[in-house]
């Protein structure tokens, strides 16, 4: 078994020893169950009221897909919110954790490069969130399929920029956590979380003022940390055509962000995991 | 041969403090090696530079031929943290099999020794429990557990007795005697000079991060002897006579103190005293103790 293979495993189980990922999968089947009970009702009175308020069938059937679709979203964006809570929470204790009380020190000392224990980590965290997305998006997009029939137009690129995201909070995290201690590096993540996150606000809002400067301000916190535009794509491939055209709000996009955009995230992800390695190879341990 | 550790002028600066100054020392292969010195002298700094945890600002070092940080060095060393600090929700089990697959050893060999060092520090009882479960002496025989599953060529030890009961301290001497004779080389860093004193062929005095003294414990105990002699009925010409055989003669009551070359004089100078119609009534030599020689060599405040 190879170095890096190791100690993923070793990550892995740390997170499940500890029930980190206990607690996690708890709340988020709580999560699952609470939403699905939620649109049950929701969806049959909304049944009730196209049936009875819409001129034909035909409009009553857009009404519902277009409803289904909001509501799909609306989950799929606290799912997204909670799995970048988790990849923040897996990452900020990990490295610095392990430096502060010398648990490191015996690791360390090992036959293998420092960039192996990063890479390793790295790698055993991405399979944590894979599993953690796949709870909680995948149970929001069965349940609904359960109750509706409704499959969202290019699921899987969605639930792929969704784990992108988590996957992408969870290397700054780790970044951070190579040079910080846990608390530091928790309240770094989560600030450069929310600008992010206000950055795509105010683009959102400038595209519909159509105010040019919003935007670009928009851009500029996108090009920080890129995270809310991977949302923000895989609420553009999900949701309908009519969604998207009267929309503003979080849980749907009408400033798309650009493949480009896309491009700079995966090499920013890239940047971030070397950048990484190189804070954990040339540090005193 | 080439030396198990040698260090040429290996310096550490945090800032603008230089925790080691210019540490420069040779470690044979084979051989037991105290590494002692007051609190903040930059043992364990100098320990972390040979290990590669802690970079160094300056200096060169070599471990087993190898420049430090070389992984194929550190393949053949062991190295057993003073706050040892291990990943408590593993089993003793677990965690000994997850530092030898980090040392990259075959699964048989791998198990074989697991099994071996579990019952050699006692612990196969408790192989199953979770180390969050163990007490702190626990903690340090599973670590030298894990220092040693390499049948490592070089182990460092940081502090291996501290929080150790006797039994628990003698275990950790037994296993260094063991390790020795099968031609492992130990450094060993450690404030308590009576476990220096039993384990080491040679120390190395560290004060300020620099070696100030290097012993050799064989010589010691025959060169440096003091000898206290209850005796009366001694003429100031008889006690003078005395220094034939050594020097600081001193009489302090019925008791005479002196320093004598080698215990090999003894037979002589008891002779001699009966010669002098002396009364006496006892000899008793006095090894030069390791914590004279360390208060002599740092200084009565240790350093600071």
């Amino acid at each position: 078994m190879s170095p890096v293979s190791i100690i993923a495993r070793l990550t892995f189980r740390e997170a499940i020893r500890r029930r980190i990922m206990l607690a996690g999968l708890v709340l988020g089947v709580a999560f699952v169950i609470i939403y699905s009970i939620g649109i049950h009702f929701i969806f049959t009175q909304i049944a009730v009221d196209t049936a009875a308020n819409m001129p034909s069938q035909a409009a009553a059937n857009i009404m519902n897909a277009e409803s289904t679709n909001a509501f799909l979203m609306m989950g799929l964006y606290a799912a997204t919110f909670l799995s970048v809570a988790m990849a923040a929470l897996l990452g900020a204790d990990t490295l610095a954790g392990e430096i502060n009380s010398g648990t490191i020190q015996t690791i360390a000392t090992k036959p293998i490069r420092r960039a192996d224990v990063v890479l390793g980590k790295w790698l055993g965290f991405a399979e944590l969130l894979g599993l953690y997305v796949l709870l909680l998006a995948g149970g929001i997009v069965l349940s609904v399929f359960i109750q509706t029939g409704y499959v969202p137009d290019n699921l899987f690129i969605g639930l792929g920029l969704i784990y992108m995201e988590s996957i992408l909070i969870m290397t700054i995290t780790l970044m951070f956590s190579a040079a910080f201690p846990a608390l530091a590096t928790g309240g770094i993540v989560f600030g450069l979380y929310g600008l992010a996150f206000i950055g795509g606000w105010i683009e959102e809002s400038g595209a519909i003022l159509q105010n040019d400067t919003a935007i670009k301000v928009g851009i500029i916190t996108s090009l920080l940390n890129p995270s809310e535009s991977l949302w923000k794509r895989a609420a553009f491939e999900m949701q309908t055509p009519l969604m998207g055209s009267f929309f503003g709000s979080p849980f749907a996009s009408k400033s798309v962000p650009s493949l480009l955009m896309l491009g700079y995230a995966f090499l920013y992800l890239i940047v971030v995991l070397f950048i990484a390695v190189r804070i954990f190879q040339s540090r005193d341990l | 041969m080439t030396n198990a550790i040698e260090t040429h002028l290996l310096r550490k600066v945090f800032g603008d403090y230089a925790a080691v100054k210019g540490l420069t020392l040779q470690v044979q292969q084979g051989e037991v090696f105290g590494f002692l010195g007051p609190n903040g002298a930059g043992k364990t700094t100098s320990m972390k530079m040979l290990l590669g945890l802690i970079a160094p600002t300056s200096g060169e070092a070599s471990l087993l031929g190898k420049p430090i940080g070389n992984r194929e060095a550190m393949r053949r060393v062991g190295f057993l943290p003073e706050h040892f600090r291990f990943q408590e929700w593993l089993s003793a089990d677990e965690f000994l099999l997850l530092h030898g697959q980090l040392l990259g050893m075959k699964k048989d060999d791998l198990q074989q020794r697991r099994d071996e060092l579990l019952e050699r520090v006692g612990l196969t009882p408790f192989r199953n429990k979770h180390l969050r479960t163990f007490s702190k002496g626990m903690l340090q025989r599973v670590g030298l557990a894990q220092a040693l599953l390499n049948r490592p060529a070089l182990v460092f030890l940081d502090e291996p007795t501290s929080g150790l009961d006797p039994v628990g301290r003698r275990l950790v001497r037994d296993v260094i005697r063991e390790v020795r004779a099968q031609g492992t080389s130990v450094f060993l860093n450690s404030h308590l000079l009576s476990e220096i004193e039993v384990t080491c062929d040679r120390v190395a005095f560290i004060q300020h991060g620099e070696v100030v003294r290097v012993l050799d414990l064989a010589s010691l105990s025959s060169d440096q002897t003091s000898v206290t002699i209850r005796v009366s009925n001694l003429g100031a010409e008889s006690l003078n006579g005395l220094s034939q055989w050594g020097r600081e003669v001193q009489l302090d009551g019925e008791f005479v103190h002196m320093i004598i070359a080698s215990d090999t004089v003894l037979p002589d100078l008891t002779r001699y005293l009966v010669s002098q119609d002396a009364e006496v009534y006892s000899i008793t030599p006095n090894r030069m103790s390791l914590e004279d020689i360390f208060i002599e060599t740092v200084g009565k405040d240790g350093g600071l």
